[in-house]
């Protein structure tokens, strides 16, 4: 076990990634409002504590990928809030060249293998990194998303199935955050334990609430560390929740606006500034917001003013050599 | 040159790729152990060993899904279907992530995957297992399909996949898998895609085939020559991308063109054909262009009433009478 880092520049590090999720995506609500970004617009406001405590666990150089929910991980990952508005926007400045947008941030610079927008698709594809990882001898852990949601689909247990038999270097993370879509877990899981789905693979399973971003990044860093060590893949059920609702279109009305109180006075962002302020960190605090605003209002300046792409980029986009008609 | 089967041939190109690239690695259903389900990789898992020759459960999705992650960091799999049909399960796989990552992606990541099996009827298996299935991929920009018909074909077709950058989809058939032929043996020897075969030359009539079917379709021409007619087979070998130039250099010296291919007739690779040489060649032509394909139900298991519902000879020759206005 490595010794793990608790400093207060280090929280302080995460909770800057937190708050520039949490600020980037409010923005990004206001110009969907607005009609500047359209399609589908998937918030992770209330969940920030995962990715950022996620990549804190990893190596910059383990691959990671996650659900259309993913710009908390993109940006976790270290992609610039410029090119990640700039997809939502669909320029051509923008990560995946306006490609892609929300569903589907790529960086291929900081391993961030993508965000997909099948429920599910994606699990045998992170599967499929850590086998290359293994097949070349290399070390790196592989870490792949997904909602309770998605448990209930083929290409969950197939992934499991095949990590758990090919030994794979891969963490299986189920975020947890009680609805799928609309439907919360008890109409879609036999089980309220979703960690329970790794026994039949034989798998290690871990499950914990995402309490604050520390708690997160050293239960993640126990796991990766074993899984890096041994080869051996892990479902770790994480619990948390979200503020918005599925989508921009959803507004939520499946649960009670009690229940959403209630949950927002353990918002993580929010616990760990009030944190960091009990330990005299104030002026980083204000220091690092003001930082964060000004990279925010930038990234909506840069999305706004750079250029759409235009149709001769849609050819070798879509093939690597000559297109195949 | 060496006189390969079919089977052989697919074989010779797996290991001669693999020898020549360490990232390559054959995964499938009973490709190890078992020595496939037709023995196309027999003796591979023995010299290859089972890290490259790797025998995966039933799991199309899974092992699908697994071998594009492993391509977008950088491994080339050869994926093994035990046909096609069962591709239908790793449809999402195929479809959503083999073909769409390089554009969802910006161009940042490709995925060097190729796909392969037996397609369309084996003889007796039923509708489940009688899909020809070129028709519902090579629809699907970002994928390529390959459909050769002979052994040399097949060897020098498939390396050129397994060296490709994009996502190919190569078809082969159970019923050419004892089909006899001379291949080179230089492993440098590759055969483009895109580009089709004229398998025998003729002036009356085209007859655009593929796969199976240009076995068949020669059978025809043959068939036709004691009649007087003359007839030129273009064996396409590669639908996606399309040999649009060969089709439409034949139509315009035949005037008549007859598509002849497994699959139904509603829309599909025939009738892309036909759109091409209509659009490209339409002053060219004589009469309109024929489709003999399987007939528009789910395969039986009958014998007789498979013969009757899959394109025969006897079939290829009533529609080149009826483009020739002889019957």
């Amino acid at each position: 076990m490595t010794t793990l880092d608790t400093s207060d520049e280090l929280h302080l590090k995460l909770y800057r990634q937190m708050f520039l999720i949490r600020r980037f995506e409010e923005e990004a609500a206001r110009a969907y409002a607005q009609g500047k970004i359209g399609g589908f617009l998937h918030l992770y406001i209330g969940q920030e504590a995962i990715a950022v405590g996620a990549h804190a666990a990893m190596r910059q150089d383990d691959y990671m990928l996650t659900t259309y929910r993913d710009h908390g991980l993109a940006l976790a990952r270290g992609m610039a809030p410029r090119a990640a508005m700039a997809e939502l926007f669909g320029k051509v400045t923008g990560c995946s060249k306006g490609l892609g947008g929300s569903m589907h941030f790529f960086d291929r610079e900081h391993n961030m293998l993508g965000g997909y927008g099948i429920v599910g698709g994606h699990i045998p594809i992170g599967v499929g990194t850590a086998f290359a990882s293994k097949y070349r001898g290399e070390d790196r852990v592989s870490m792949v998303f997904f909602g309770e949601g998605a448990v209930s689909i083929g290409d969950f247990h197939e992934g499991m199935s095949l990590a758990s038999l090919w030994r794979l270097p891969v963490v299986f993370v189920c975020e947890n955050n009680e609805y799928a879509m609309g439907t919360p877990i008890s109409r879609t899981l036999s089980v309220a334990d979703v960690s329970q789905k790794a026994l039949g693979y034989g798998m290690a399973r871990e499950r914990f609430a995402a309490e604050s971003v520390i708690h997160v990044r050293d239960r993640l860093r126990a796991i990766v560390d074993r899984v890096r060590e041994t080869s051996e893949p892990t479902l770790v059920e994480i619990q948390t929740y979200r503020f918005r609702g599925h989508s921009m279109s959803d507004p939520g009305k499946y649960r009670t606006k009690e229940e959403l109180e209630e949950r927002k006075r353990k918002d993580v962002v929010l616990r760990a500034r009030v944190e960091l302020e009990e330990k005299g960190q104030s002026e980083a605090l204000e220091r690092i917001e003001k930082e964060v605003e000004d990279e925010v209002t930038d990234a909506i300046r840069f999305a706004e003013e750079s250029p759409e792409p235009g149709p001769e980029i849609l050819a070798p986009t879509t093939y690597t050599g000559a297109f195949a008609r | 040159m060496s006189t390969l089967r079919y089977r052989d041939a697919v074989r010779a190109a797996m290991i001669e790729e693999m020898e020549r690239d360490e990232r390559v690695f054959l995964v499938g259903e009973e490709v190890g152990h078992y020595q496939g389900a037709y023995k196309v990789s027999e003796g591979m898992l023995e010299r290859f060993g089972p890290k490259r020759v790797i025998d995966a459960p039933i799991t199309e999705s899974g092992f699908t899904g697994i071998s594009i992650g492993a391509a977008m960091v950088g491994l080339r799999p050869i994926v093994e279907y035990m046909t096609w049909n069962f591709s239908a399960v790793a449809f999402d796989q195929i479809l959503n992530n083999a073909a769409k990552i390089r554009q969802m992606s910006g161009g940042q990541f490709s995925v060097p995957i190729v796909l392969r099996a037996p397609n369309a009827s084996a003889r007796q298996v039923g509708s489940q297992h009688s899909h020809a299935m070129e028709h519902f991929y090579a629809q699907v920009p970002g994928l390529k399909v390959l459909a050769p018909a002979t052994p040399a074909d097949a060897k020098g077709m498939l390396k050129s996949a397994i060296r490709d950058e994009d996502p190919v989809l190569f078809m082969e058939s159970e019923t050419l898998y004892n089909v006899k032929g001379e291949v080179p043996d230089d492993p440098e020897l590759l055969v483009p895609m895109g580009v089709a075969n004229v398998a025998r030359e003729g002036k009356d009539v085209t007859i655009i085939a593929w796969s199976r079917l240009t076995h068949v379709s020669l059978e025809a021409a043959a068939a036709l020559e004691k009649e007087g007619i003359s007839a030129e087979v273009i064996d396409l070998r590669s639908i996606r991308p399309l040999d649009e130039e060969a089709i439409v250099k034949s139509v315009r010296k035949t005037h008549r063109a007859v598509v002849a291919y497994e699959g139904w007739p509603f829309g599909g690779v025939g009738a892309e054909i036909s759109d091409r040489i209509q659009r490209l060649a339409f002053d060219d032509l004589d009469a309109p262009v024929l489709r003999v394909s399987t007939l528009d139900y789910p395969m039986p298991y009958n014998a007789k009433l498979e013969q009757h519902v899959i394109p025969s000879v006897p079939r290829i020759l009533e529609a080149v009478n009826q483009v020739l206005y002889r019957s």
